[in-house]
């Protein structure tokens, strides 16, 4: 038979689309029922079933579907398939917060006696979780210097189930070395789990470094606009947990789901078929359509809010770094940070728009500052499309100690800002006068 | 489950319940480069409808033992020996894309033991274009995005596989990924292409079919395009039937691919 070319067609310029077209197309298609171009909100929590059958194979996941949208919901399911698309993941799960998105990968992982080697440079609320909370479960974490690289591999136990970093540790940036932490963590059979919210993937994408897991806060860049909370928790399916031998949740069968064995029914997507079908089912902590919808809204703008975020903040930096009463700017792009050359090597877009700087003078000269600024923001986020402004030793840091706060690199005059998307001069104009009043005010 | 074939282990996804061999029995059969989990939905519906199943992974793919076998008449040998471990006699052969022709190749080596062939996005010859055979040798990951970019046809596959929220372009390209850095010393990615690219024996094969056979086709697959699938139509004497999607139709659009299924099965 003469057949016609099949592979044949497979030449070299075929390949996935490239960021900005995922960010706008990935995971969604014109609406077959209305035609609607946009994300339709799906505010329904639950779906019809076709007929008795029908429900039963959802069900016993025989047939793909949604069933209650505190499982699954079509446009959550959406913001899922993006994110993980940019991430270059195999899936995602949207959850109700960056911290629920911490929550569901460590309980899908671990339980009571697991041990958890974790950065020392952490978001409050993740070492808060980590220090006290999971603590009161049985799940012990040791915290590392992120550039202790002996420092992990030391930490490591027979009981371990997870390594944890951020990509630019909180508050000092310091850029978490994925490739050698990854390769400490896979030489243990243990996955990386990296927290990417001050990065995006716009910035880096930790999977093409080694990292198996990745939670963002959507709150932040993702979303963009200070609107919404929200967690996004992505799988890149290339961690093998039957090979590992260390998760029998994921290799062996869990009566609470049909007996499944999760690793067996998806060679790469086991961890979050388990994390959905066992952490989002029980634990609850879903995200509202709405809510993923004004995510999706973000994302679509990513790549041009994060090149404004970067040009906006080497701006600010400069002028910072110039400041008589500066006394130092924690920014990886700068000399003396101690996480240049990795930010060179990982983070060659740049280095995100949150960082902290030291101010010359009292705590009450700090205050006098972050009082007079007038177009930054005095709150507790960031990765808004506005400017922001905190004093962590006094809000997001406060629970910790002396010692815990050196240990995070937090002095009582750091001050950390969050660089928006407003005009660089006005944002540089602002921090003038502020710092002027702080002068007087000692 | 685990079998022993041919003094080798090799294993097969029985559909989330026990396998019985008394059963009617649906044997899957993946394509290149991947492995049992690209049947599961339909693999889990077929074993909970009176059905058993045996998704096999065939030999130094997933969960079978290596080495990979060097041809599509070894592997339809090694299919009906994994039948005979598996004390099943007679099976429908569900093939996809490379497994289609091993499924072909089984039906008519052994017309008596096959009871029904579906073959999903199928083509004869399967030749496979140079530019992709030499980046297959040279960057197999390169092979990698260039297959996964032609299989697909879209960047929104509907309600997603296996469940809500999975980025099949993604799980697509991780599961071949960890196909090739499982598979250690053999270039899997080359072996699985050069493999389909030489098989010269389908014309004959088909000759030798005897049972009813349906075509599953995507109407928007690039790898095996629809103008394939109706020359083996005539020559099969086959049922086709088009779904949505491209060629890796049973991730694109479940939901249709179980409808043709259950239309070739006659349930």
């Amino acid at each position: 038979m003469a057949g016609p070319a099949t592979f044949e067609h497979a030449m070299s310029g075929y390949s996935d689309p490239g960021f900005d077209t995922l960010a706008l197309h990935a995971g969604a298609a014109p609406d077959p029922a209305t035609g609607a171009r946009a994300v339709p909100i799906h505010l329904s929590t639950s779906f019809v079933f076709e007929n008795s059958e029908h429900a039963a194979s959802l069900f016993n996941m025989e047939r793909s579907g949604h069933v209650y949208s505190r499982i699954s919901n079509p446009t959550n399911a959406v913001l899922e398939e993006r994110v993980a698309a940019l991430e270059g993941g195999s899936g995602a799960i949207a959850v109700a917060s960056g911290q629920a998105a911490l929550h569901l990968a460590v309980a899908t992982l671990a339980g009571a006696g697991s041990h958890i080697v974790a950065s020392s440079a952490l978001y409050g609320g993740s070492h808060n979780l980590l220090h006290y909370t999971l603590k009161r479960f049985g799940i012990d974490t040791t915290f590392v210097k992120p550039s202790d690289i002996d420092g992990w591999r030391a930490a490591i136990r027979t009981n371990t189930r997870l390594l944890f970093g951020e990509t630019l540790g909180n508050p000092g940036l310091d850029v978490l070395d994925i490739p050698a932490v990854s390769a400490i963590a896979h030489d243990a059979g243990l996955p990386l789990l990296v927290d990417g919210t001050f990065t995006t993937p716009w910035l880096m994408k930790p999977f093409d470094h080694g990292a198996d897991l990745i939670f963002h806060s959507a709150t932040k860049f993702l979303s963009g606009h200070g609107t919404v909370i929200g967690g996004v928790l992505v799988d890149s399916g290339r961690f093998d947990w039957d090979w590992s031998g260390r998760f029998p949740e994921l290799s062996e069968p869990y009566a609470g789901f049909h007996g499944m064995v999760f690793s067996e029914e998806s060679s790469v997507g086991g961890f979050l078929l388990r994390a959905r079908r066992e952490g989002l089912r029980d634990f609850g902590a879903c995200m509202s359509p709405h809510t993923a919808w004004l995510i999706l809204q973000g994302i679509e703008t990513l790549p041009l809010r994060m090149a404004r975020h970067v040009d906006n903040t080497r701006k600010v930096v400069a002028f910072l770094a110039a400041h008589p009463m500066v006394d130092s700017v924690g920014y990886p792009e700068l000399d003396g940070h101690p996480s240049q050359a990795l930010a060179r090597k990982l983070l060659p877009r740049g280095c995100g728009s949150v960082f902290s700087f030291n101010l010359k003078g009292t705590r009450k000269q700090g205050q006098a500052l972050i009082e007079s600024l007038k177009i930054f923001s005095h709150l507790a986020n960031v990765g808004d499309c506005r400017s922001l402004v905190i004093h962590p030793a006094s809000t997001t840091h406060f629970r910790m100690d002396d010692a815990a706060l050196a240990q995070a690199g937090i002095t009582a005059g750091t001050i950390r800002l969050s660089i928006g998307l407003e005009d660089a001069d006005d944002l540089i104009d602002d921090l003038k006068r502020a710092l002027k009043t702080a002068e007087r005010a000692q | 489950m685990k079998l022993l074939v041919n003094g080798r282990e090799a294993y097969a996804y029985a559909g989330g319940k026990p396998f019985d061999p008394t059963l009617p029995c649906v044997v899957f059969i993946h394509g290149a480069m991947h492995d049992h989990s690209g049947w599961t939905l339909l693999a889990r519906w077929c074993a909970h409808h009176g059905f058993g199943v045996l998704a096999v992974n065939q030999p130094g793919h997933g969960r079978s033992a290596g080495p990979p076998l060097p041809s599509v008449e070894a592997l339809a040998d090694w299919t009906l020996a994994l039948m005979s471990a598996a004390g099943v006699q007679q099976a429908t052969l569900v093939g996809h894309s490379m497994g289609t022709l091993i499924a072909l190749e089984a039906a008519a080596r052994a017309p008596e033991r096959v009871a029904r062939l579906v073959l999903l996005g199928t083509a004869y010859p399967m030749k496979v274009s140079d530019a992709l055979l030499s980046t297959a040798r040279e960057a197999p990951l390169r092979a990698i995005d260039m297959v996964n970019a032609l299989s697909i046809s879209t960047s929104a596959s509907k309600p997603s596989y296996p469940g809500p929220g999975m980025w099949v372009h993604g799980s697509n390209r991780a599961l071949m990924r960890n196909q090739q850095s499982l598979s250690g010393e053999w270039n899997l990615f080359e072996h699985d292409f050069r493999v389909c690219d030489a098989y010269a024996g389908g014309a004959a094969a088909m000759a030798k079919v005897t049972c009813p056979t349906t075509l599953i086709t995507g109407k928007r697959d690039q790898m095996t395009p629809p103008k394939a699938t109706t020359e083996l139509a005539a020559a099969l004497k086959a049922r086709v039937i088009w779904v949505p999607a491209g060629h890796l139709m049973p991730a694109e659009a479940p939901d249709a691919v179980l409808a043709g299924l259950r239309g070739a099965l006659g349930v």
